[in-house]
């Protein structure tokens, strides 16, 4: 177990180090800052200027030594745009996504797993098929046009829902937060509905079919034989079994979800990472697009190391065989 | 071929097609759809690319049944006078002809390193599968991003629009294809301890071809689910993109251009140059979902 988990931590830091390196060898090659920065009325000189003080001159290995060793530390040099250093722009931004993104995940979870369990329970009945209907349009629904479609009839015709911004935010130290005021709850509605939709959708699905599958495994065959309640059946034995997909999938679009939140920021004008992650690409921003990834990155290669280390809590099989064939994961 | 055309209708598959109302109204919205599409050339009322037909004289009609709406509109104009309708043909064209290609591209891709990976474990594996993972922490939006950035740095501006079809599919295609080997080496995991594989060692078969041969066909039920789902998202994918400004370009648009373009309209009352293309779009991958829907279900033994 222990070994397994050091193992895990090193791949985690060499996919860590091919995401950086991948970042940077990208970004070297992606327009020009220079020209960019001071358009075309800069001289000869100050853009050569500029090109030291920002280190463009320095040789690549150089700059992705640089790189790495600001990155560890947090510090991706300042915003080609803004002037700004990216680490504070992210900061102040990563909140706003944050607690879009774990809106939406909740209402995923808290919405998608017993619609999926009561969808798989009464297989035929009729509010099972509506809910069915309900989340393959949910599928079928990109996420931006859910967000159209909601400022169009949430904001522009019944005027009820703001349709653009964060609102009013409280700052807690660093962390400003929309939560703590009634104009903040109001603008995360919308985007976190829009947001949440696919996922509501994605569980929901999944937990269904999951739960079918095992449904019809002998143990519950064996479980109703025994008398047991309908109840620990369902609960104790079957929803236990489903849980092991729901908790990879879930693991991972918890990734896609802080990903889609470009695509809700866009939509809504929500001042989290995503929105500054699009306008860094429009306008070549090498660091501010860079420290995303690399954020982004992190997030992701955490949550699946926890996920690997919460298949092994879940389920017993696995520890028994890496007690055998030595960790062959 | 009647003899196996015949065998087909006969079959469990068919069987379950015929039973399914859902199955068959989306197989025929599909149909529907698809010919609209790829005949749109013949068939649309007008030729919204063709500058010599289009008067601005006509721009933001709206749909006939309103108002102002004429007959030689069905579904009204655009801010530039082009019909709607036509340009929804065509603009499905586009959506599906990418869609397809990128879930192509991805499944081969997938199945290949999936049976690799499985079937070989060890280094191989571990290697397939991280690079799996680094990939899967780029989620095809930001696939989509990175290669289109990089694309139009390297390639001179009058290039953009002749290289946008290929960028587009290859990023879709490359964020696809974890999906397909992480669900085909699953299924290879299981498969290769099974007796038929071992039996084929056993009598000399080189791996090559126990893997595509024999262990292929059995891991390639979930992977046609797999590739039915995927192409809906394939679409929404390449939607989402175009929709973001940095999928096909608007002078051949795409199903999620054309929402792009329309958004602006959102606010000052022209609604149909969005939601018609935005229903289009529902629609197409609506039917590709039911169809991947019945078609997991139907290749199910466990669930009939």
């Amino acid at each position: 177990m222990f070994a397994f988990i050091i193992r895990r931590l090193l791949q985690a830091v060499g996919v860590m180090l091919t995401v950086a390196l991948l970042a940077f060898i990208l970004f070297q090659y992606v327009g020009d800052p220079v020209m960019i920065m001071l358009g075309q009325e800069g001289t000869p000189a100050e853009r050569e200027q500029l090109r030291r003080d920002l280190g463009l001159n320095d040789p690549i290995v150089v700059q992705f030594y640089h790189f790495l060793a600001n990155a560890v530390q947090g510090d991706f040099g300042l915003s080609l745009r803004q002037g700004q250093k990216v680490s504070v722009l992210l900061r102040d931004r990563l909140p706003a996504t944050l607690e879009l993104s774990i809106a939406a995940a909740l209402i995923a979870l808290v919405v998608g797993v017993p619609l999926g369990v009561y969808t798989a329970l009464k297989r035929n009945g009729k509010l099972s098929q509506a809910f069915l209907a309900f989340s393959l349009l949910g599928v079928s629904l990109p996420t931006f046009l859910i967000g159209i479609l909601l400022i169009l009839v949430f904001s522009v015709q019944l005027g009820w829902l703001p349709s653009y911004g964060r609102g009013d935010t409280v700052k807690l130290g660093w962390w400003s937060t929309g939560l703590l005021t009634v104009s903040g709850w109001k603008h995360l509605i919308l985007p976190a509905i829009t947001l949440s939709l696919f996922q509501v959708a994605l569980v929901l699905r999944l937990v269904r079919s999951e739960m079918l599958e095992v449904l019809r495994a002998d143990y519950i065959k064996f479980a109703r034989a025994r008398g047991l309640t309908k109840r620990a059946i369902h609960f104790g034995h079957a929803l236990k079994n489903t849980l092991v997909p729901v908790i990879t999938i879930m693991g991972l679009q918890l990734g896609g979800i802080i990903a889609f939140a470009i695509v809700t920021e866009t939509v809504f004008q929500w001042p989290g990472m995503g929105l500054l992650f699009i306008q860094a690409v429009q306008f070549a921003d090498i660091p501010v697009m860079a420290a995303y990834l690399c954020l982004i990155s992190f997030i992701f290669v955490l949550i699946n190391l926890i996920v690997d280390l919460l298949y092994f809590v879940v389920d017993p099989r696995l520890r028994a065989g890496l007690g055998k064939s030595g960790g062959g994961h | 071929m009647r003899a196996a055309l015949a065998k087909f209708w006969g079959g469990d598959l068919a069987w379950s097609w015929r039973h399914t109302p859902v199955a068959i109204v989306a197989t025929f919205t599909l149909l529907i759809m698809l010919i609209a599409a790829f005949g749109a050339e013949w068939i649309a009322p007008h030729n919204p690319f063709d500058l010599a037909t289009i008067e601005l004289m006509d721009a933001l009609k709206p749909p006939v049944w309103a108002d102002d709406g004429t007959t030689k509109y069905l579904l009204g104009t655009d801010s530039q006078g082009r019909d709607l309708l036509s340009a929804l043909m065509y603009g499905t064209k586009v959506s599906l002809l990418i869609g397809l290609a990128a879930v192509a591209g991805a499944m081969l891709l997938g199945v290949v390193l999936g049976l690799i990976s499985g079937y070989a474990g060890g280094r191989i594996d571990a290697l397939i599968m991280r690079v799996a993972d680094i990939q899967l922490s780029f989620p095809a939006i930001l696939i989509a991003l990175l290669i289109d950035g990089v694309a139009r740095a390297v390639v001179p501006g009058d290039m953009h629009e002749v290289i946008a079809f290929p960028v587009l599919v290859g990023a879709i295609a490359l964020a696809g294809w974890p999906q397909y080997a992480r669900t085909v080496r699953g299924s290879t995991l299981v498969e290769k301890n099974r007796e038929y594989v071992q039996a084929a060692r056993v009598i000399g078969i080189s791996s090559p071809v126990i893997m595509f041969r024999h262990v292929l066909p059995n891991v390639l039920g979930p992977v046609l689910v797999l590739a039915t789902v995927h192409l809906a998202t394939a679409i929404i994918t390449e939607a989402t993109l175009s929709f973001l400004g940095v999928g096909v370009p608007p002078t051949s648009p795409s199903l999620g251009t054309l929402i792009r373009v329309g958004n602006d309209f959102l606010f000052s009352g022209e609604w149909w140059i969005t939601i018609f293309p935005g229903a289009a779009l529902v629609l197409l991958v609506l039917s590709v979902n039911l169809l991947g829907d019945w078609l997991r279900d139907a290749l199910n033994p466990r669930l009939s």
